[in-house]
């Protein structure tokens, strides 16, 4: 194979899975930009996501459409009571400690799913068939444009959401300042809620899409979260522009790195890339300026 | 009078394997012995930097293999080597905390467990050197000149005295002047820079002795059960230090020390659970955080002064 149809392979794989690390890496945003912490359990999220759909699609065998909406609705209330049971209760409101128990959370969640689905690794049938596409040369699996697709439409609605309706709007208040928001009488308790409802939603969603094309077992959660807050700080943590395009570009950095250099050494790229990222600019690509040094 | 808790805690330590025969228990106190030594340093790190590491696996790991590697393969003297290790390793620690230590939030969290993430995929990847997932053996015991460590009960002494020693050392360090500094910053960080602490410099200089003594347990470990494999060094086990230390109190190094002897000892008394013993971490360190954010071992001190004081 050319070189230039290598690349071109690799960046397009590594887009599909780096859009699913966008999802990811917008769940940690939302998060943070109603509470100000670091959601640990994200990665969780992301696991399942796809344990879920493993369960009402492969063995309850409900038909696909139901499936999804069934397991994204269940991941999000599970991150809802995330923040209803655990934070919500904690005596200490310090970042430190909220922080710790969404650690404490995320190993909880993932001995709970290792007692519930087992330690092997499962996956799930391609949405639709895995005969590839040529597109100018090289080959897609039909799941990555099913990737794509939903992450796309799914950051658009996302985008109306925050722009258009009065309960986005809320949302970007609280971000912009907790207090005048809460001054100005919005519900900053119920946002914050729905800031853990929807981050639930947009894991599950990536855990559902990532399935049939990697596998997913109980501790897959911890390395997709990672990936997703790489990119979350590779595109400036908190904005969704960023976000997006941290992922994107982590992707695409991850997937010609394995396919080029090494692929033993893939994971350890994606970690190279953060601390390289917070040496020389801490705010990422579209971070509001620098981050505040103490 | 200020070093009567230390001396009476150092009798009874030296005095309780007297009474024990050369069993099972005793191998548990010595594996106790170095988390309190890695427990101790995570705990200045939490307490008094108000920072997270959740990659103290990873330091303990790096201790652990270069003095394997090193003295077994390489055949360089035990002693000197796990010095050398301690140095490399709060080397690396440097680089991770420069940049990350500078930004206010918790970056540190992510970058140190990102860095735990690596070093565990070097591990098994460089099957060459390390040995790859299944692990490296043969690692030579400790001697010194010819007297050697070969029994659980020498070891349980020499781990032990070091550990005594890393606590006391830690504790004058708190309550000297650098110790003042570091109680300022935890309380308020932009105060106590107006009052000329150089806090940066402080937290760096706290993460790098911090993993510089969980190197020294990892090579102390390496010597002491002559083979390590990488399943020891995961995120997991960073997790494990990250609970002794929420458990045993923030600040409090005294609390560190009961936390990491309970959480030792804590899977030998609950053999059943060993399977799901991810779940019991993930719920003691949920529980111990919601309902005593202060830690354990200060509640439980705490509620003892109180009902006392009611009695008299």
């Amino acid at each position: 194979m050319p070189l230039l149809l290598k690349l071109f392979q690799f960046t397009l794989s590594g887009l599909t899975t780096g859009s699913t690390y966008a999802l990811i890496a917008i769940g940690f945003s939302i998060i943070h930009n109603a509470t100000g912490i670091v959601n640990f359990a994200q990665g969780e999220f992301v696991m399942l996501g796809g344990m879920f759909m493993i369960t009402f699609y492969g063995y309850l065998k409900l038909p696909m459409a139901p499936a999804f909406v069934l397991s994204v609705f269940a991941v999000a209330f599970i991150g809802l009571l995330l923040e209803r049971t655990t934070l919500r209760c904690s005596k200490s409101k310090e970042i430190f400690n909220l922080v710790m128990i969404t650690v404490g959370a995320s190993i909880f969640i993932k001995g709970l799913a290792m007692a519930i689905w087992g330690k092997s690794a499962m996956t799930l049938p391609p949405f639709s068939g895995d005969d590839p596409i040529l597109f100018f040369g090289a080959a897609i699996m039909p799941q990555c444009i099913w990737i794509f697709g939903i992450t796309v439409s799914v950051v658009a609605a996302l985008n109306m959401f925050f722009i258009r309706t009065r309960t986005g709007k809320a949302m970007r208040a609280v971000a912009a300042s907790r207090r005048s928001a809460l001054l100005a009488g919005i519900p900053v308790n119920r946002v914050i809620a729905l800031s853990f409802f929807l981050s639930g939603a947009l894991g599950a969603v990536a855990g559902i899409v990532l399935t049939p094309v990697t596998t997913i077992s109980y501790d897959s959660g911890v390395m997709l979260g990672l990936k997703g807050f790489s990119a979350a700080i590779l595109g400036g943590y908190g904005s969704m522009i960023g976000a997006v395009a941290g992922g994107l570009l982590l992707g695409a950095l991850e997937s010609l790195g394995a396919g080029l250099v090494s692929s033993e050494y893939k994971d350890v790229l994606a970690f190279l890339i953060l601390l390289i990222v917070l040496f020389f600019k801490p705010a990422g690509m579209f971070g509001k300026g620098s981050l505040r040094k103490v | 009078m200020k070093h009567l808790p230390l001396m009476v805690f150092s009798l009874v330590v030296f005095a309780l394997p007297l009474g024990m025969g050369n069993n099972y228990y005793l191998m548990a106190l010595n594996i106790a012995a170095l988390n309190v030594m890695i427990v101790i340093g995570l705990n200045l790190l939490m307490g008094y930097a108000g920072q997270i590491s959740l990659g103290h696996a990873a330091f303990f790991g790096l201790g652990a293999y270069f003095s394997a590697v090193l003295t077994t393969t390489y055949g360089f003297p035990a002693w000197p080597t796990i010095l050398g290790a301690m140095v490399v390793t709060a080397g690396i620690a440097c680089i991770i905390g420069i940049p990350t230590l500078k930004l206010q939030g918790h970056y540190l969290v992510m970058a140190t467990l990102g860095f735990n993430v690596i070093v565990y995929i070097i591990m098994i990847q460089l099957g060459s050197v390390t040995g790859g997932p299944s692990g490296f053996a043969g690692i030579p015991g400790l001697r010194i000149g010819s007297f050697a460590f070969e029994s659980d009960r020498k070891i349980y002494y020499l781990f032990w005295a070091i550990s005594i020693g890393i606590l006391s050392l830690s504790l004058n360090l708190i309550h000297s002047r650098v110790g003042r500094a570091m109680a300022a910053l935890s309380h308020n960080e932009i105060a106590a820079r107006c009052t000329g602490i150089d806090t940066e410099t402080i937290k760096i200089k706290i993460f790098v002795i911090s993993a510089a003594m969980a190197s020294l347990a990892g090579s102390l470990y390496a010597h002491y059960i002559s083979f390590i494999s990488p399943g020891s060094f995961s995120i997991f086990f960073s997790l494990q230090t990250v609970t002794m230390v929420l458990v045993g109190g923030m600040g409090s190094l005294w609390g560190s020390v009961f936390g990491a002897i309970l959480m030792s000892l804590l899977p030998e008394i609950l053999h059943g659970v060993k399977e799901y013993n991810v779940l019991v971490y993930g719920f003691i360190l949920m529980v111990v955080l919601i309902f005593f954010p202060e830690g354990l071992f200060p509640s439980v001190r705490s509620f003892v002064a109180t009902t006392f004081r009611k009695k008299t």
